[in-house]
């Protein structure tokens, strides 16, 4: 269950944006989360919901985009399809991750007197 | 705009931030690596479930290596040091993190480790991660490598079920074959498992308890601490 010190990371990042931009609130946070991240979206969103009271994003929504594991091949850029193994099919290179590994913060919107 | 229409409301201001929510953690795991390579020091990420054996490669690597290898851990557990412990009894310096509930180590757990331990003059420090598939996986500590044991009791679909973990890995120890006499799993099966969630798959299989196979482990540690110029440290 390590979703909570995610959160937890997360809202220490928000809350100094927050500080620097002088905002009284946070009202909605953007989040992308890739498939092979290793953090289970719903378990993101509970501990969430947990975490924020008390927090500047006590009020803010947390919306999640998830970002789907695509493998490619780093010499040719062959895609390599889901549920084979991670060679390409074309050239036997050992298959690159080239996106769903992403725990980011995108974006606060946040409310500033 | 409110501030133009004067009515009073706060302003709404979207903030692009674009980075990675653990960029803390993983600055802290780049200075450690920063420390681990101006001494010359081969750190080990070593993973797996509860159970997997890896306090017992430890054991062993040091029975097998002797002098030729100063091997020093750090081991995480959620509660007691009995990991840690029997490394000590075993010769190797090591020192234990108590988690209490977190399931994984994290960068600043182990930098502040680093204060209460002699780790300087080490060959190679093995940090013995939360035993735990899932969590640990997620955080950089500052590793040369990650290492995942994997037991023979644990089914050969294990890589599948836990794709992140193995991704990560840059070896698989499959522990305990000398009970695979006793057990239905097929090497075969594994290695494919492997091949769907590892570019590169690599499986060493060994026994800590009759030593098969561990001496190709301690081989492939040699190998990485002299692809780290740190030759002149291993005392063969």
């Amino acid at each position: 269950m390590h979703e909570y010190a995610i959160v937890q990371s997360l809202l220490d990042r928000v809350e100094e944006a927050a500080r620097s931009h002088g905002a009284t609130a946070v009202r909605r946070l953007s989040v992308r989360l890739g498939e092979l991240a290793g953090v289970e979206p719903a378990l993101l969103a509970t501990a969430y919901t947990l975490c924020r009271e008390r927090s500047i994003c006590a009020h803010a929504e947390l919306d999640i985009q998830r970002i789907a594991a695509r493998w490619e091949c780093p010499r040719c850029a062959s895609a390599i399809a889901r549920g084979t193994i991670l060679r390409c099919p074309v050239c036997a290179a050992p298959a690159r991750l080239a996106a769903g590994d992403e725990i980011i913060l995108e974006r606060i919107e946040m409310e500033v007197p | 705009m409110c501030q133009d229409c004067g009515c009073g409301d706060p302003q709404l201001v979207p903030v692009d931030v674009h980075e990675k929510i653990l960029a803390g953690n993983d600055r802290t795991a780049a200075h450690n690596r920063e420390h681990f390579r101006a001494r010359g020091v081969l750190v080990i990420n070593l993973m797996g479930s509860p159970g997997s054996g890896k306090t017992a490669v430890l054991e062993a690597t040091a029975a097998l290596a002797g002098d030729r290898l100063r091997l020093g851990a750090i081991s995480g557990d959620l509660a007691t040091d009995n990991d840690a412990a029997r490394l000590r009894a075993a010769g190797i310096p090591s020192v234990a993190i108590t988690t209490g509930s977190a399931c994984h180590l994290d960068a600043e757990l182990v930098h502040h480790a680093l204060h209460d331990f002699e780790w300087r003059d080490l060959d190679l420090l093995c940090i013995e991660n939360v035993g735990n598939l899932v969590c640990p996986a997620v955080y950089d500590l500052g590793q040369a490598a990650n290492v995942v044991a994997l037991s023979v009791t644990e089914g050969e679909d294990k890589p599948l079920k836990y794709p992140v973990m193995f991704k990560t890995a840059d070896l698989v120890l499959l522990t305990k074959t000398d009970l695979l006499p006793y057990v239905p799993v097929r090497m075969d099966a594994i290695h494919e498992a492997l091949a769907h969630v590892m570019p590169v798959p690599r499986l060493l299989p060994v026994s800590a308890r009759t030593g098969e196979g561990m001496d190709r482990w301690l081989t492939w540690l040699e190998q990485h601490l002299l692809q780290r110029g740190v030759g002149e440290h291993v005392h063969v």
